[in-house]
């Protein structure tokens, strides 16, 4: 392998990931584009802007916080396909870490760049199959799924989720982990509204990991 | 006018166009960085094992994103929430998105929509109001990698220490969260549980993995603990509450 190679692959990553991702910029939007034009209904300017001014500032800060946090873990090709198949927090980025750190690979080399990127695609691909199983199966599905036995096994998919990575990644970077885990801690209990827009903590909790391990770094203790 | 309903085979057929061709793109990056990986020497295994163990990890939170699916399908029917949860969207997105937007027009969500008009209105609002992480790397991605190169050529050990504290920033943030109703009382505890209940299972399979030299269990270890400990999250909610 060669470093010409390898700096193909990533330009052409970026090259691939643009051309996907203006194509499925313009796919989300032919859905209520079609919509509009096959039933003659398109929306009035006052409840459109009304809507969009609900929704808008929040998910477009969200989503902009997202991709500067999570482009650098997924890596590019990661990132390209993470942000088009979507559910990047409960899922994607998750099983991203967990591919990586099961081939042992380093965040940031272009072989965590090329696992990432497996990872995403299978599990995207799957998320889609079991989605349309569960469309197709609605029926039966239904009342399983929404039983008030199963309910709280749902509501704490995040905790199950969290409870075992803390586990691999606080320990191995405990020092690093410390401050920003403090931090949130007494913030959330402070703050317990503060719950329902926990991705815009991720970069504040970012900031603080990066902030303490730079002194650390500079005292040489990590 | 043509007659609407929200399940309508028409708004399938739009929906599942867009479904298919997110999968045609996911087969189109697995298939490149698969052919990279080769040509980077990673092993026919590891990547085999990478396949199998991204998969079972998606297991239990696609069924999560059915429920989802079925709590929105009440109110904008199957093909739009199929399509947002199967792709761009996310759970903690779209259900307050298309509350929001419902808020905004003044419907309620209890019901179905019947109104083309509503309906077309709350797909442009979720599409356009959900869509700044994509454009964002969709365009500036690039800018983003080159600058993250740009530390790494400066300084490996500072990069790769700088990679871990973005991870910790994410999961502190979401283990803090999981405090966040400690102040309620025993119940509000319960998340707590659950998640030392997982962080002890991974312990366990940490043991069999490093101790024990169970290998294939190094792969799962995530998937099962998740799945443990929220299948053991229905006896302690009902002991606690």
């Amino acid at each position: 392998m060669t470093n010409d190679n390898s700096r193909s692959y990533s330009e052409k990553i970026h090259i691939w990931g643009r051309i996907w991702g203006v194509i499925a910029i313009l796919m989300f939007i032919s859905y209520p584009l079609v919509v509009s034009i096959y039933y003659s209904a398109w929306p009035d300017a006052g409840p459109f802007f009304k809507g969009l001014l609900g929704v808008a500032p929040v998910f477009w800060l969200v989503g902009a916080i997202e991709a500067f946090t999570y482009a650098p873990m997924l890596g590019s090709g990661g990132a390209y396909l993470g942000f088009v198949t979507g559910n990047l927090t409960n899922l994607k980025v998750p099983c991203a870490l967990n591919a990586m750190e099961s081939a042992k690979v380093k965040a940031g080399t272009e072989e965590a760049d090329v696992i990432s990127t497996i990872a995403i695609a299978v599990s995207s691909i799957v998320t889609v199959l079991i989605i349309f199983a569960g469309v197709l199966l609605l029926a039966p599905l239904q009342p399983i799924l929404e039983s008030p036995v199963l309910a709280p096994a749902f509501a704490n998919i995040l905790p199950s989720l969290f409870g075992a990575l803390a586990v691999i990644f606080v320990s191995r970077n405990w020092k690093i982990a410390l401050a920003p885990l403090l931090f949130m801690l007494v913030l959330f209990i402070a703050v317990p509204s503060l719950a329902s827009s926990v991705s815009i903590m991720v970069p504040v909790g970012a900031l603080i990991a990066i902030g303490v391990s730079r002194i650390l770094y500079k005292k040489g203790k990590i | 006018m043509k007659d609407f309903s929200v399940n309508s085979i028409f708004l399938f057929a739009a929906a599942g166009l867009v479904v298919v061709f997110v999968v045609v793109q996911s087969v189109f990056f697995l298939v490149k960085a698969w052919k990279r990986a080769g040509e980077l020497g990673i092993a026919r295994d590891t990547l085999k094992r990478v396949v199998k163990g991204s998969a079972v990890f998606t297991i239990a939170p696609a069924i999560s994103i059915i429920l989802g699916v079925i709590t929105l399908s009440k109110f904008l029917g199957l093909p739009l929430p199929w399509l947002r949860l199967s792709v761009l969207g996310a759970l903690t997105y779209e259900l307050p998105a298309a509350t929001t937007a419902a808020n905004a027009l003044g419907i309620p969500i209890a019901q179905g929509v019947a109104d083309p008009k509503v309906y077309s209105t709350i797909a442009w609002v979720m599409t356009l109001g959900i869509m700044s992480g994509l454009i964002i790397i969709t365009f500036f991605s690039q800018k983003i990698h080159k600058g993250l190169n740009k530390i790494q050529s400066r300084d490996k050990s500072w990069a790769s220490i700088f990679n871990a504290a973005l991870f910790m920033g994410m999961i502190s943030a979401f283990l803090g969260m999981i405090f966040a109703k400690i102040t309620t009382g025993i119940v509000g505890w319960i998340p707590v549980f659950i998640m030392l209940i997982s962080s002890v299972i991974m312990l366990v399979c940490g043991y069999f993995v490093k101790v024990r030299k169970v290998r294939w269990l190094e792969d799962y270890a995530i998937s099962i603990s998740m799945l443990l400990s929220m299948a053991l999250s229905i006896p302690v909610t009902n002991l606690l509450s």
